[in-house]
């Protein structure tokens, strides 16, 4: 008599009725012990995700959310010479009260300073007072008519280009028009070296040579 | 009326018996301690005859540790204990703060500090505290990697420390937004925007910590969040780990102890 198959024989048949399993029918290839450990996996892995993945979206829901365009009143047009810059507070980000305010140095647009190709639309220069190396607060310093930060020493020439210090491109700048002989001023958008224009990015991001790649636009940012 | 025989008295509960005197102890008398020691064997008991966790604290508590070992192995549960103080005073902080932004937050941890009944010590033993935590959990690290114990096969139990030592970072960094003064708001500012520089990954990094492209309304309550749900649990649950691994695989002998030769051999050698 030939010796009966093991069930733990390499050979052994797909069919459970060929592995002498208890209960096993005519056909069966899937234990029903197998069945029962796949359905309560695959049921926990349905529960557990059920919760995991919408409070996971929920967490990081806002990085593609995109901010809505605002315009601030800054002040009427003769209140802002073309060669040195007037502070002017604005809400920056609406809702959180002081905290959501920031400095903006404004000033009329100059065509003897102001010889780039990409800002001549604009009537206006607004920059802001968000360091680029980090996001501390620069001030305009008159007698040495630069930007100037606390806090690392960045510092900033009258175009708000980088002169001195760690920051890794030009102060960033606004959107500005001038409705009803009010100056406002609009969105924020950065610049390199050359003062182009790129979508806003946050401080100690590089947009000369690859650093536009590395540091790409993003949702949160995007208009 | 006939005298009716006596009922006999219920039995007492084991606790409440009076036990006989043990062989050789005392006069045979049993005094009012004797009957609290008991009381407390008892409930003792009556808990490990149905959970066994006595096995589980002896397996704990009483390891043999090798020769030589010496303060610096107190480090680690140095910081255990910082991390404990840390979640004490930080939960009864939490019954007074309010993360929110505008002037909310600033006003409740003035609150805390100027008129809360000892609120000034406890937050001052919460703020002073989680410096005392980093301090220890450096030396905790310069002991393990001086004396070699990441060694083989401890290799595991240094990565869950070093992980551990990330997550004791960001309690270090969320926790500091909360007060929300100038201080708060600014290093909070420059710590997203370092975040922010690394390639690719950073600017969305930053807009996960800030809930957006700016620092907004409920950036501060990301950060309450973080910092008191999120990470200290995992904290926790990660100290259980490194501690049964501690236990599991036993404490390194320090690097210049020698090991000591068998008596039989010391003898056939002479």
């Amino acid at each position: 008599m030939a010796p009966l198959p093991s069930k733990y024989d390499k050979q052994a048949s797909k069919y459970t009725l060929d592995r002498r399993i208890p209960g096993a029918f005519e056909g069966e290839t899937v234990t029903r012990r197998r069945f029962m450990t796949g359905t309560a996996h695959g049921a926990g892995i349905v529960a557990a995700a059920s919760f995991a993945l919408p409070a996971l979206g929920f967490a990081i829901g806002p990085i593609f959310k995109s901010t809505p365009h605002r315009w601030e009143t800054a002040g009427p047009t003769d209140m802002f010479p073309d060669n040195n810059y007037v502070p002017v507070v604005i809400t920056l980000v609406p809702g959180i009260g002081e905290v959501g305010k920031g400095t903006v140095y404004l000033r009329r647009k100059n065509p003897a300073i102001d010889t780039d190709p990409y800002d001549r639309d604009m009537p206006y220069i607004a920059i802001t007072s968000r360091c680029a190396h980090l996001g501390c607060p620069v001030r305009w310093v008159d007698a040495a008519e630069r930007f100037i930060c606390p806090c690392h020493g960045g510092v900033y020439d009258l175009l708000g280009r980088r002169v001195g210090g760690p920051p890794v491109r030009p102060l960033d700048r606004f959107y500005t028009r001038v409705v009803d002989g009010y100056v406002q001023i609009g969105s924020r958008f950065s610049v390199n070296s050359e003062l182009r224009r790129f979508s806003p990015r946050d401080p100690g991001e590089t947009l000369d040579g690859i650093g536009q790649y590395l540091y790409p636009s993003r949702p949160s940012i995007r208009r | 009326m006939p005298k009716l025989p006596k009922l006999p008295a219920p039995p007492l509960p084991g606790p409440l018996q009076t036990p006989p005197p043990r062989p050789g102890e005392g006069n045979g008398k049993v005094g009012p301690l004797d009957h609290a020691a008991n009381g407390g064997i008892a409930v003792v008991d009556w808990v490990d005859e149905r959970t066994s966790l006595s096995g589980a604290a002896r397996w704990m508590m009483f390891r043999k540790v090798p020769k030589g070992t010496n303060w610096f192995y107190t480090l680690g549960s140095a910081t255990m204990f910082a991390f404990l103080n840390q979640a004490v005073t930080g939960v009864f902080l939490a019954m007074y703060y309010r993360p929110d932004v505008s002037g909310g937050a600033y006003e409740s941890v003035r609150y805390i500090t100027n008129d809360v009944f000892l609120g000034q010590f406890v937050r001052g033993m919460h703020k002073w505290g989680s410096t005392v935590m980093v301090v220890l959990v450096f030396l905790h690290m310069g002991r393990t990697f001086f004396f070699g114990a990441y060694k083989y096969p401890r290799e595991l139990n240094w990565v869950i420390g070093v992980v551990l030592l990330i997550l004791t970072m960001v309690m270090s960094f969320t926790g500091y937004l909360l007060p929300f003064d100038q201080r708060a708001y600014w290093a909070t500012v420059v710590g997203v925007n370092i975040n922010g520089t690394g390639p690719l990954v950073g600017p969305y990094l930053s807009d996960f910590l800030r809930g957006g492209a700016e620092f907004g309304s409920t950036t501060l309550s990301r950060f309450y969040a973080i910092h008191m749900l999120l990470v200290p649990g995992l904290i926790a649950g990660l100290i259980g780990a490194h501690l049964y691994l501690v236990a599991k695989l036993g404490t390194t002998a320090p690097p210049w102890s020698k090991a000591e030769k068998d008596v039989e051999l010391r003898k056939s050698e002479a």
